[in-house]
């Protein structure tokens, strides 16, 4: 009987992991397709696809936009999110837990609202659809994320080092600069890597929110279109390479971080 | 930041006001933005509620909220229903020091970029995908089936997403529960069976109803996997909004819907909110 239940719990196990996997299988294998469908039988392998990805002009810029928005989206979040974090860490401020309500709102808001509510406002006053706007779009549902990370790791430890700065002389500058930040790097960095990859696979937003420049999802969107196509798998496997490297970044940076 | 520096009181509001001037601005004010254009006319501009009453008197408009709510619950419950027994496995079978690794394994399909995972689907799914084509293959059945811009399609790729967010939540949960409830319960003779419904799954229900209501939440407000896998068949609500901003330009009525959708979601929390504050203590 016990075995049977054990049999029975592998199988489950094995079943549960083909159904995570299979499409990610197939998505990576017929990247590699000789011929023109990505559809059984396999013909390949070849990377043709990978070639023609890398060749496509609107592809290529998009990853550089993609990357960019990324990047400065993601570096104005974590510097808006740690600076409040210290902040409602370390002082006491009148309406302290309405106003960390306030900053974690978002993340309790689908994203087609968030980008439908700066769609409208932009339309308003009159701001152009670019990639600036889908940027500004990307701090709002990345900082959240950033802040809750960071000021959840605000230990009590790190006040006594930051009194010792300050009893030493050093200007508030300071202890933040060289004291605060390289304690609490690895949140900071842990942020920064999760934003980016939220930013770098985020679609909505950037569709409602850019037009002629734009983000490789929306290309990646543009690009079904067209149907299956070995290229969409190409292009697919490449996004999916670049957000393992960030996740593992992620991993180095939060999870492996020494007990404290 | 100098000025800062000579005035103490100056300081922790200089730290936290760019934070919150950024949340307001981007946040608060699209939204109230959104909140007054619902209430004006596409052309012409006019205070109307026009917006709203279309959408409780246009059947179609009515029919994509019941494709929502009926898509998510079926998803939420699905998902719930094939990630408990996983995250079970994972956490009680599988030996301590294979279970990072176990875990890392069944979200790595996560990092897949949103929008391609919602295609590869289509892969596995089409006319001449690879499901077809093995079914064909083996001579179980002489035409391909109609899988892909169905509901079942919307429904595989979302559950596709949420069993692995569901894995996540519940094996948290059931790593936290004290292995001494359930020696005690043994103790007092109660079965397997009889522990797990009176012990275990009680003190893991706070864990699964957080799944569920993200899983709601993210499902419902989710255009990307409807549109690629369910096609134009069955609207759901954000496609319904979509289709007004892309096809029409009527914001107005693509905001009235949204604020509508973002109504259905706060019903949805505060109808878990026993459960979700529980988490939160």
């Amino acid at each position: 009987m016990r075995a049977a239940v054990r049999l029975a719990a592998w199988v489950y196990a094995v079943a549960i992991y083909g159904f995570i996997f299979l499409p990610v299988v197939v998505l990576v294998l017929f990247s590699l397709q000789a011929t023109s469908f990505p559809i059984p039988p396999f013909t390949g392998p070849s990377l043709r696809w990978y070639q023609a990805v890398l060749s496509d002009a609107r592809l290529t810029s998009a990853l550089v936009n993609s990357l960019l928005v990324a990047v400065a989206s993601s570096l104005a979040s974590v510097t808006l999110g740690f600076l409040s974090a210290w902040g409602f860490a370390r002082f006491v401020l009148p309406g302290s837990a309405l106003l960390r309500g306030l900053i974690t709102l978002p993340l309790t808001v689908s994203y087609l609202i968030i980008g439908m509510g700066l769609l409208v406002l932009f339309n308003w006053a009159g701001v152009p659809k670019s990639l600036l706007a889908a940027g500004i779009g990307h701090v709002v549902i990345n900082l959240p994320l950033c802040f809750a990370i960071i000021y959840s790791q605000m230990g009590d430890h790190q006040i006594n080092i930051e009194r010792a700065a300050r009893d030493l002389g050093a200007a508030e500058w300071k202890v933040l600069l060289m004291i605060t930040v390289p304690v609490m790097a690895p949140a900071i960095f842990a942020g920064f890597f999760l934003s980016m990859t939220f930013s770098w696979d985020e679609f909505v937003i950037s569709f409602l929110l850019t037009r002629f420049e734009t983000t490789l999802p929306v290309e990646i969107w543009n690009l079904l279109r067209s149907g299956l196509n070995p290229k969409t798998n190409a292009v697919g496997s490449l996004v999916f390479a670049v957000s393992i490297v960030l996740v593992v970044f992620f991993e180095l940076t939060l999870l492996r971080r020494k007990p404290a | 930041m100098a000025s800062a520096g000579n005035n103490p009181r100056a300081l922790p509001w200089a730290l936290v006001t760019p934070a919150l001037a950024w949340t307001c601005a981007f946040f608060v004010l699209p939204f109230i933005a959104m909140g007054l254009s619902s209430l004006t006319a596409h052309e012409g501009g006019g205070f109307t509620l026009a917006n709203y009453s279309q959408f409780f008197t246009d059947p179609s408009y009515w029919r994509a909220m019941v494709n929502s709510v009926e898509v998510t619950a079926i998803v939420t419950v699905i998902s719930i229903l094939l990630a408990y027994p996983f995250a079970w496995i994972l956490a009680e079978m599988v030996p301590e020091r294979w279970q990072r690794l176990a875990l890392m394994l069944a979200v790595l399909p996560f990092w897949t970029s949103y929008v391609v995972r919602s295609y590869s689907w289509l892969l596995v799914l089409a006319q001449n995908g690879v499901i077809n084509r093995a079914l064909t293959g083996i001579g179980l059945i002489g035409e391909p089936l109609q899988l892909a811009n169905t509901r079942l399609a919307t429904v595989t790729g979302f559950v596709h997403f949420f069993v692995m967010l569901l894995t996540l939540t519940i094996f948290a949960n059931l790593k936290q529960l004290s292995p001494s409830y359930r020696k005690a319960a043994a103790d007092l003779g109660a079965g397997p069976v009889r522990t797990f419904l009176h012990v275990v799954l009680p003190l893991t229900l706070p864990g699964i109803m957080v799944g569920a209501f993200l899983t709601f939440v993210l499902c419902i407000g989710d255009y990307i996997t409807p549109q690629i896998l369910g096609g134009n068949n069955e609207l759901v609500m954000p496609q319904l909004v979509m289709m007004q901003i892309g096809r029409r330009g009527d914001f107005p009525l693509a905001s009235a819907l949204s604020i509508i959708l973002m109504a259905v979601v706060t019903i949805a929390y505060l109808a878990c909110a026993r459960w979700l504050k529980i988490e939160r203590a």
